[in-house]
């Protein structure tokens, strides 16, 4: 090759954005910035509904939680129902997550990386989930597995119970949370295009290769944030779970169902005791959702 | 080349595999269930059917239902909208932690955030207490029921409007500075209307949302019938009746409306992405 | 290598992208494709990759039909668009990439690796950023490092599409320079896609001119400029004049003039004669043959002379280019009507 100097090599690049110190990029745009009167006003109204409406609640779960001291939240927490509900959601959320997981990924690779006809409605129909109310959810499931169907009759022949039992609960749940994986990685999965899977192909990449050393590095982060997400929701639910659980104590309790359960029996503090391990799940969500917001950002200012 | 990649063929592996596992999975777990419920319809008489689904109490709850969630997806779209300006907007301390929490109620379980709401606004609550020598009852009508609508629906809006904020060129807004618009102007002719479809599919997904929420309503709704159940609970107090039947009817008439908004919010998405160029 | 291609055909549902492409490679040949967006040129490449696959039509590589071989195993050496380097990998396990993916028994030993890997940085300059992640290179060298990762399969074609297209013109210059000098050192059959005519012309041994999914003419860089096949290649090439005229017994007959021709046309045929900007002269004489025009602009910088004139009947524009003496006896001013004479004219028949 010959000695050629590029002037590209040898100058550095100024990225803009380093440039930006203080404000956003509309407050310091003199044509999009607002007076300083519809500014607070603004940040006033939308922050006392933000206040209102999200953040009383979440204060008030941990409020009411140790209201009555440390002893009776550790007892509430340590009482057998408790801990047999908190094994009940763990398992749940130990079984729907990976089942949904392996959907989320393989339904994103064929939908994000391939043309098909009928792409569209398979979509719809991957996001009916989310609009159908949770007790209808259940409530299909206890017509599917309950007595009244064949399909029940020939398990209940087998002395296999799902209905009123744990299947029943983690089938409504898997339901319930079926879309969030693959609803995170879809987006994400097309907006990254095939071009970098193509080129590992063109350079002899195989298979299970092309997704393992491309696809997975580059949706790692959405895949966790889908995974918090799905985990969330698998452990939190209460409508579908309560109309197939029967609320059998200390058997099919779940914690949101515990939670239910204490508080119509009027031991408000021990439910909310309950509720505050869901809301400290809610919390790490979030951190965890902001930390993978806060990557994605990073890797996009690049 | 925007034509790139054919209809059937891909050097990428897997497509058949993928998408069979897709298929047969969301069969399985998703179509199956629903052909249940719609199977066992079809056992029903039109006549029981409609005497239930037509039922002055079940007639109730409908309107209780469906007008908590408009209501509450419209609140929630003048103060979803004022929010995700702020967010995209301005800075100011704490933002990153608000921004963080309007996910809340997607993280939060409608059970905990239930009674959460309960506590707040029953009568002898924090915010009850206060309000309950005004004359103002929140917890146990369905102003309650509202409360926490708003509550569940808040993150829907948020989340469709702020992305499409944030992609807005803001050259478009300095083109229309330049031009002489006064700031209001801007974002009445410029800005709101390039917000309304993302407005629009926030709102019918709060709405969806809205009618099917269960968990965070029925603590603070007190269930008084005639005046604060709401639809999901129909089906809930039938099967603890033992009747079957009458709940699979209210639950059918639920899907249909499912059905309907969802081919409606997927129409909204479609032709959000076609105008601009983004796919949710 | 040689490739042929022969009678390719693809259409992407109502749109034809490539209308029955049968085109000839040369082995160590540096080919451009050449043709406005939209032409099927992209299409084109990635079919002989294996990256697309054509409705009919075969592809042979080296006298054998690979038409139904993997992209895996054409041994084609593809560089992308937006060149597709892994971001989460740092430049060396980018290049790496290839050989790693092997199966074991033909895998290179790690220390190979890294010996084949530094080799081909410092073929493209770049053996300092080994390190880099492919977000902190600037956009040429992101390019010259797809280039690296393309060749370190050692692979028997080097597919480039729009290989300079997202870059900046200074950059774009030097690469120009660099990739041909690349060739001549590797000597390996490249063909690259561009719509951009000075490219093509500059850099490759031969130039495909393509529009709607056909091919217009291919040849030497000197033959598709100096005589181009089709109207087509003729407007797509270089700055060109057109006119308008129909054809009397030997004659050309535009507006008030006529030119004599010596193309075998139809009588009375509507004709469009081309000519380029240096076959036209500005005559002051306004009794003179010509066409009669109006000076709009005259710019001059560096060596080169443009006059940009005015139709007087129809307003058309003429663009004119003249030497520097020309345009001094000339004495132009804006305004000023003058005739204008081909000196060459090429003349084709409209279709209908």
């Amino acid at each position: 090759m010959t000695g050629a100097i590029y002037a590209e090599d040898l100058i550095p690049e100024v990225k803009p954005s380093a440039v930006i110190t203080n404000g956003t990029r509309f407050e310091n745009n003199r044509a999009t910035r607002e007076s300083t009167w519809v500014k607070y006003t603004v940040l006033t109204i939308g922050l006392a509904f933000f206040t209102l409406f999200l953040l009383v609640p979440l204060v008030a779960v941990f409020y009411e939680a140790l209201r009555q001291g440390m002893d009776v939240y550790w007892e509430a927490l340590i009482e057998p129902d408790a801990v047999a509900a908190l094994k009940l959601t763990l398992l749940t959320a130990a079984i729907s997550l990976p089942i949904n997981l392996v959907f989320g990924v393989t339904a994103a690779w064929a939908i994000a990386k391939f043309d098909f006809r009928g792409k569209q409605i398979l979509l719809t129909l991957i996001d009916l989930p989310f609009s159908i109310s949770p007790v209808v959810v259940g409530l299909m499931y206890l017509l599917l597995f309950g007595s009244s169907s064949w399909l029940g009759r020939w398990f209940i022949d087998h002395d296999i119970t799902i209905v009123f039992a744990v299947p029943g609960i983690v089938l409504a749940t898997i339901f319930i949370t079926f879309p969030f994986i693959a609803r995170e990685l879809i987006p994400l999965m097309q907006a990254q295009g095939r071009e970098e899977e193509e080129a590992a192909v063109v350079l002899g990449a195989k298979g299970w290769q092309v997704f393992w050393y491309i696809t997975l590095p580059n949706i790692k982060w959405g895949l966790l944030y889908g995974v918090i997400l799905c985990n969330a929701r698998a452990m939190g639910e209460f409508g579908a779970v309560s109309v197939v659980s029967g609320h059998i104590r200390g058997m099919t309790n779940t914690l949101p169902l515990h939670v239910e359960i204490l508080y119509n029996e009027y031991q408000f503090s021990a439910a909310f005791a309950v509720a505050s391990l869901l809301a400290i799940l809610a919390v790490f969500t979030l951190v965890i959702k902001t930390a993978v917001e806060y990557q994605h950002e990073k890797k996009q200012g690049k | 080349m925007a034509l790139a990649g054919s209809k059937n063929f891909s050097v990428l592996p897997g497509f058949g595999p993928s998408l069979g596992y897709t298929l047969v999975y969301l069969s399985l777990i998703v179509l199956i269930p629903i052909a249940a419920v719609i199977l066992k319809t079809l056992e029903m008489d039109w006549a029981s059917f409609w005497s239930t689904v037509s039922s002055p109490r079940i007639v109730a709850t409908y309107k209780l239902s469906f007008g908590a969630a408009l209501l509450a997806a419209a609140i929630n779209s003048v103060f979803g909208l004022v929010l995700a300006w702020a967010l995209v907007r301005y800075s100011f301390p704490g933002k990153k932690i608000v921004d963080a929490l309007i996910d809340l109620p997607f993280a939060l379980p409608t059970a905990v955030a239930g009674i959460a709401l309960t506590a707040i606004y029953a009568p002898n609550g924090w915010l009850g207490r206060l309000l309950e020598p005004l004359g103002i009852k929140i917890a146990f009508t369905p102003v309650g029921v509202l409360i926490a609508l708003v509550f569940i629906g808040l993150p829907f809006i948020v989340r469709t409007v702020q992305p499409i904020l944030e992609d807005i060129e803001i050259e478009l807004e300095e083109a229309a500075a330049s031009l002489g618009a006064n700031r209001g102007q801007t974002f009445w002719y410029v800005v709101l209307p390039m917000l309304w479809p993302a407005l629009l599919t926030g709102f019918a997904l709060a709405f969806a949302r809205g009618v099917g929420e269960y968990g965070s309503v029925i603590f603070i709704a007190g269930n008084i019938p005639m005046v604060s159940e709401i639809t999901p609970l129909m089906i809930i107090t039938k099967l603890e009746q033992y009747d079957v039947n009458g709940a699979t009817a209210i639950a059918v008439v639920m899907l249909v409306f499912s059905f309907i908004l969802l081919l409606i919010i997927n129409a909204l998405q479609a032709y959000t992405a076609k105008k601009t160029g983004r796919s949710f | 290598m040689s490739i042929e291609v022969k009678k390719l055909n693809k259409k992407f549902g109502d749109f034809t992208a490539l209308d029955d492409i049968s085109l000839d490679f040369k082995p160590g040949e540096l080919v451009a494709l050449l043709g406005p967006s939209g032409c099927g040129k992209t299409t084109l490449l990635r079919i002989i990759a294996g990256l697309e696959q054509s409705d009919s039509g075969n592809v042979i590589l080296e006298g054998e039909d690979a038409s139904d071989t993997h992209v895996r195993e054409r041994q084609v050496g593809f560089v992308f668009q937006h060149y597709a380097l892994f971001k989460h990998m740092t430049v060396f396990d980018n290049i790496a990439f290839g050989l790693r993916m092997r199966p074991k028994k033909t895998r290179p030993t790690e220390k190979q690796i890294h010996e084949k890997v530094m080799s081909l940085l410092k073929l493209v300059q770049l053996d300092w950023l080994a390190n880099r992640f492919p977000a902190q290179l600037s956009g040429g060298q992101r390019q010259r490092i797809a280039l690296a990762r393309a060749l370190a399969v050692e692979p028997r074609v080097l597919l480039l599409d729009e290989p300079f297209g997202a870059l900046d013109a200074k950059v774009r210059k030097e690469l120009r320079r660099w990739l041909r000098k690349l060739h001549e050192e590797l000597h390996v059959t490249s063909i690259f896609v561009t719509h951009d005519q000075e490219e093509a012309l500059e850099v490759a041994d031969r130039v495909v001119l393509m529009n709607q999914g056909r091919v217009e003419q291919v040849g030497t860089p000197e033959e598709v400029y100096n005589r181009p096949a089709t109207p087509f290649v003729y407007s797509f090439l270089g700055s060109v004049n057109l006119f308008n005229g129909r054809t009397e017994q030997n004659r050309i007959l535009i507006g008030e003039n006529s030119f004599q021709h010596e193309h075998s046309l139809d009588a009375g045929a509507d004709v469009f004669a081309f000519a380029r900007p240096h076959e036209i002269k500005i005559v002051t004489d306004m009794n003179a043959d010509g066409l009669a025009a109006k000076v709009d602009r005259i710019l001059s910088f560096g060596s080169s002379n443009r006059v940009e004139l005015d139709d007087l009947k129809t307003g058309q524009l003429y663009e004119v280019s003249v030497t520097t003496e020309e345009l001094a006896a000339l004495q132009l001013k804006p305004g000023q009507q003058v005739r204008l004479t081909p000196a060459h004219l090429e003349v084709f028949q409209s279709a209908d």
